[in-house]
């Protein structure tokens, strides 16, 4: 039986008397949400994904959109979205697919939070007058240094230290494919981390030639369908990360649809063009964590002990157990994703549904790598949600050493979170593979666009610090006497190990 | 605020303590009254193989007891006796300290390689984390930390602290901000042989707690000052770092400046850097160190409190007045103004 027509998500209207039939948003609006009959322009709102595509572009801002303009009868329990979602399972039959992150309402613990500064006690540091220091290396660091002291009273250095990736800001690039996204979103990244001094991770998706000059500003990634995995790549990349799970869908895999796996995506994974490619739940070598062990000394092996290597997971209950056990296996850092983490695509039943937020995840990891003895074995990345600089400060002051961000520098070139990345037809040319969708990112530009970002936040992070009356970053990192929680229940309070406002 | 002095005589030449009680009084500008001490190497010869525990007492009934009976299962109390004090018109006894002199029994700690330090740093933590109405403020060998609430010369007074003679003295005039005229929160903080005093305020205190207590130090003070101790006899102690490249960790040079280094230097500062980063600390501070052999004055690495240093004859003076130093050695020879961050040493000749 036919369910019907649903309420429109979107309207999306043009005002006549402002329109000059440009045309501009046919063009654009790579949904066919817009047509010209009879010398008029025509909307068909039930295409729209409300990707404001076609409003950046007017030059007469004659477009109107509204969201729900006819909704379901309101119900606290059966939601308009719990329906819908019911509707088209009965109608399909299938898994609920869904982009960018978590969309349930879960309070944002970073937003109940908040930064210490000084008052008379303690003067308050000025960053544009005093050195301020952000400079971050990730690694494995020695728990103790030994010294030989000579007769003379010379010091000499007898500790060795493991190669560490040098960052001069906390923030860094999260990693998301070649396939995922453009070519002209990866250019764009990787030119703004190496302006930045940071770094930026491949993805699952292998590296691209014309990323090749930004090599030493790349992280490669390792993950379970090995996409694009050989020994050059190996060797190409500051570091190398093995992705075990993601924030967005812990416990699956991922799936890049054969549309997206043009001619060049192809080359670069090393599979066919237009297949689907498929990348399992678990690594079919990694069924355990002495297996993961084996697998991160393998990988330093087969690149001489030269490159970090970092291991992925999603923040789940168990995080703190697992972390322990990277810890103790060779890998130089932990990558934390929370669930508020993006994706190209997941099932929203687990984007939803899956895993803990990162302030608790990392709050719980340096409590038990430090609980162990063992925090200076692993650097912590934090990512998954990271919004601002501000919870950039806090996940540090939590116990992180660095963040990933991924969602955060796709809006900064011009992504607008409609969430549809999976249908290869980002009209911002970001997560798509169609060449004339491409063509819309202008690397020159977005890499500018990203860089200012990573700046901007950078500047805040030093203000911060200095009215935090700290001028180095080591002395904010797991520095949670500066955070105190607002309108947090006690559990909570003693799981982040935090006072409350006012204590 | 708060001012702090400490003197050492390289010749281990015993000074008693009344040119420091008149040096300390002379910052009075930099205290309130409500919290003054001293500390003396070499005041226990006659006990210097023994850990000298000073502890205060809320009573001396139930506290004391529980107290003697830890020590007697970790070890043996050779001699104890209540610290003679001289009532002062204006200040309250609010606790009565009593002297231990301790041999700890190192079969207790065998698996060590320092058993009487970690028998007397677990008793210690215990003591001071666990049993109410007690707190060590003083544990190492041939030496004593005497202090309470009160302006220096009225804490001096009440310990008669000229009838006590060291090679080592520190002392510290508080303006407390913390902890209100509460005994425990005066300066000096001392555990083994380490003693500090502190002008200013730790503001990586949160990360230097979080890692002095992974390794199994217990803040107990509710001040930041005590975090030094403990990661000096970390560093020191436990890690065998030389006492200046300690302080390199305490209080590390740039990258700006370390990146100019040549290369031996500059792999050693970013190795101090990235093994000891949590030890690190921030925010506005001098401090001096005292140990059985040596002191040891720094700043923050911006200098946001004031160090002055002097030497004269056999004796190296730091302080936070140049007019404290003088007077306890009006004929000084020699001051100098340490740059931030840098290590100010005194040692004993041995």
């Amino acid at each position: 039986m036919s369910i019907g027509a649903r309420p429109m998500r979107f309207l999306v209207t043009i005002d006549p008397d402002q329109c000059m039939l440009c045309g501009r948003c046919i063009e654009n609006c790579p949904y066919g949400t817009f047509r010209m009959e009879n010398n008029k322009i025509k909307v068909y709102s039930r295409n729209c994904v409300a990707c404001h595509r076609c409003i950046s572009q007017c030059p007469r801002d004659a477009i109107s959109l509204i969201e729900r303009p006819v909704d379901y009868r309101s119900h606290p329990v059966w939601t308009a979205k719990t329906r819908e979602d019911i509707y088209n399972q009965a109608e399909t039959g299938r898994i609920l697919l869904g982009g960018m992150g978590n969309t349930i309402d879960y309070p944002i613990i970073f937003d109940r939070m908040v930064l210490d500064a000084c008052q008379v006690t303690n003067p308050s540091i000025d960053p544009l007058r005093e050195p301020m220091e952000l400079r971050t290396y990730i690694g494995k660091k020695p728990k103790k240094l030994d010294f030989l002291v000579n007769e003379a009273g010379d010091v000499d250095l007898k500790t060795e230290l493991v190669p560490n990736l040098q960052i001069e800001t906390p923030i860094m690039i999260g990693h998301m494919s070649y396939g995922a996204i453009s070519l002209n979103a990866h250019i764009s990244l990787a030119r703004a981390a190496t302006a930045s001094g940071t770094f930026m991770g491949t993805g699952e998706g292998g590296l691209h030639e014309a990323i090749y000059p930004y090599q030493k500003n790349m992280i490669v990634q390792v993950a379970s369908g090995r996409f694009g995995v050989n020994i050059d790549y190996l060797n190409r990349g500051a570091a190398i990360e093995i992705k075990i799970g993601q924030g967005a869908k812990p416990g699956i895999g991922g799936h890049l649809p054969g549309e997206k796996v043009c001619q060049d995506v192809s080359c670069t994974r090393m599979i066919p063009e237009g297949s689907d490619a498929i990348s399992p739940a678990p690594h079919h070598d990694i069924y355990s964590i002495e297996d993961l062990k084996q697998l991160v000394r393998s990988l330093k092996e087969a690149t001489e002990w030269k490159k970090p290597v970092f291991v992925k997971i999603a923040a789940v209950h168990n995080v703190a157990a697992i972390a322990a056990g990277i810890a103790r296996s060779s890998a130089d850092a932990v990558v934390i994703d929370g669930f508020k983490g993006g994706t190209g695509a997941a099932p929203t039943v687990f984007r939803d549904n899956v895993g803990i937020p990162i302030e608790t995840a990392v709050a719980a990891v340096d409590a038990k790598l430090r609980y162990q003895g063992v925090r200076n074995e692993v650097s912590i990345i934090a990512s998954g949600g990271i919004r601002n600089s501000a919870d950039v400060t806090k996940i540090i002051a939590l116990g992180a050493d660095a963040v990933y961000i991924g969602t955060a520098a796709l809006i900064a070139m011009g992504c607008r979170v409609c969430g549809t990345c999976y249908r290869n037809l980002c009209p911002y040319g970001i997560a798509t593979q169609r060449p004339d969708l491409v063509a819309r990112l202008n690397p020159d530009e977005a890499s500018v666009n990203v860089e200012n970002l990573i700046h901007a936040w950078t500047l805040e992070i030093s203000e911060l610090m200095g009215a935090a009356g700290i001028n180095s970053i080591e002395s904010l990192r797991g520095n949670r006497d500066r955070l105190r929680g607002y309108m947090l229940d006690q559990t909570m309070l003693d799981v982040l190990d935090i006072k409350p406002v006012g204590a | 605020m708060c001012g702090i002095i400490g003197v050492i005589d390289r010749n281990q030449e015993l000074m008693d303590g009344s040119n420091i009680r008149n040096a300390l009084a002379v910052m009075d500008e930099r205290g309130s009254g409500e919290g003054s001490g001293y500390v003396a190497y070499g005041v226990y010869p006659d006990y210097a193989d023994l850990y000298a525990l000073h502890i205060f007492y809320d009573t001396i009934i139930e506290p004391k007891e529980q107290v003697e009976e830890l020590l007697e299962n970790w070890g043996m109390i050779e001699e104890d006796e209540e610290i003679p004090t001289y009532e002062q018109s204006r200040m309250e006894k609010a606790h009565i300290p009593w002297r231990y002199f301790f041999r700890p029994n190192r079969k207790l700690m065998s698996q060590s390689s320092t058993p009487d330090d970690d028998i007397v740093t677990h008793i210690v933590m215990t003591i001071n984390t666990s049993i109410q109405g007690a707190l060590v403020f003083s544990s190492g060998k041939n030496l004593g930390v005497f202090k309470a609430s009160g302006w220096p010369k009225e804490v001096a007074d009440f310990y008669r602290i000229e009838d006590y003679e060291g090679y080592i003295w520190l002392a510290h005039n508080r303006y407390p901000t913390n902890t209100s005229g509460w005994w425990g929160g005066a300066h000096p903080f001392n555990l083994l042989n380490w003693s500090v005093v502190h002008n200013g305020e730790i503001t990586s205190y949160g990360t230097n707690k979080r890692y002095i207590e992974s390794f199994g130090y217990r803040c107990s003070m509710f001040t930041d000052t005590e975090v030094v101790a403990y990661q000096m006899d970390l560093l020191v102690r436990q890690h065998n770092l030389p006492l200046h490249l300690a302080v390199r960790a305490l209080a590390p040079p740039f990258w700006d400046e370390i990146d100019r280094m040549d290369e031996k230097n500059r792999d050693l500062n970013r190795a101090i850097r990235l093994t000891y980063g949590s030890a690190m600390m921030n925010g506005p501070f001098a401090i001096v160190v005292a140990t059985q052999d040596a002191i040891v004055g720094f700043s923050d690495r911006i200098k946001l409190r004031p160090l002055v240093a002097g030497t004269h004859e056999d004796r190296l003076y730091i302080s936070s007045e140049e007019a404290a130093i003088r007077t306890m050695e009006p004929a000084i020879s020699h001051i100098t103004m340490p740059k931030a961050g840098e290590p100010v040493i005194g040692r004993v000749i041995t």
